[in-house]
């Protein structure tokens, strides 16, 4: 697995091609999300867009009026700095100004969030435990793949976040 | 998530009475506890939407982690809504409500 690190004023690291593969799934799919299969309905899109007043519909009507749109294009904009900064399906280095670095950190924190919905992510839930349950039903299945892609993306966001505030 | 807890912060700042009319100070924006959010993610947020110091921001991070919330600012309605924003871009679950 790949780590950031800090160098000369850069965020780098050197991913291998199927850590660029996963990575360009992850962003494209939060794009999607965000673009074509906008959904109030979706848990995952009332995740990324929490109701700004939990006990006023009209209230957080409104403010989604004024903000959505912009909130909206950014979050596209920080999964878009991932694409962008990936090498064409290969590995290889990627290297970020601290723009970047910060526009990396909140779109892998929001392709987490989406994770962590829909694999039912709770406080406390052991992703080894959950991983060692997964495989024990079935170790080819779509949920041990989600599981790890997860654990590996929460691992990247901290080497990420490590090598910024160092 | 949930969890009673009375906020435990103080106001971030003393507002001005002259200047900011008493409804405008009525305020507060919430950041509630996640799951997935990394602790050290939060801090950072904190530090850097809030220009806190390192220490009061880990602060606020545990606040929300054992109490299930924190108070992260409070003020002007408006001022509190474009915090909330702020913090959803981020990724972090803000609510906007009266102190």
């Amino acid at each position: 697995m790949s780590m950031f690190r800090r160098q000369a004023g850069r965020y780098v690291a050197t991913f291998a091609v199927d850590e660029v593969r996963v990575l360009r799934k992850v962003a494209s799919e939060v794009v999607g999300l965000l673009t074509d299969g906008f959904d109030h309905t979706d848990p995952v899109v009332g995740r990324l867009f929490p109701a700004v007043y939990p006990k006023d519909a009209p209230g957080t009507a409104e403010f989604r009026r004024y903000t959505e749109g912009d909130l909206k294009t950014a979050k596209i904009d920080q999964a878009g700095a991932i694409l962008a900064a990936l090498p064409d399906d290969a590995g290889g280095e990627v290297r970020l100004d601290a723009e970047a670095a910060e526009a990396w950190l909140r779109a892998l924190n929001d392709a987490r969030l989406a994770m962590g919905v829909r694999l039912e992510i709770k406080d406390g839930t052991d992703l080894g435990e959950e991983l060692d349950d997964a495989v024990a039903e079935d170790p080819a299945s779509s949920r041990v793949f989600q599981l790890s892609v997860y654990a590996y993306l929460g691992y990247l966001q901290e080497s990420l976040l490590n090598a910024l505030i160092d | 998530m949930g969890g009673m807890a009375a906020p435990q912060v103080a106001p971030v700042e003393t507002p001005d009475t002259d200047e900011v009319p008493a409804a405008d100070r009525q305020w507060v924006t919430i950041v509630w506890d996640d799951p997935v959010n990394l602790m050290t993610y939060v801090t950072w947020v904190f530090q850097k939407l809030f220009g806190y110091s390192r220490e009061r921001a880990e602060q606020l991070m545990l606040d929300v982690h054992h109490k299930g919330r924190a108070v992260v600012s409070t003020g002007a309605r408006e001022r509190m809504e474009h915090d909330a924003s702020q913090l959803h871009a981020y990724g972090l679950w803000a609510t906007v409500d009266r102190s």
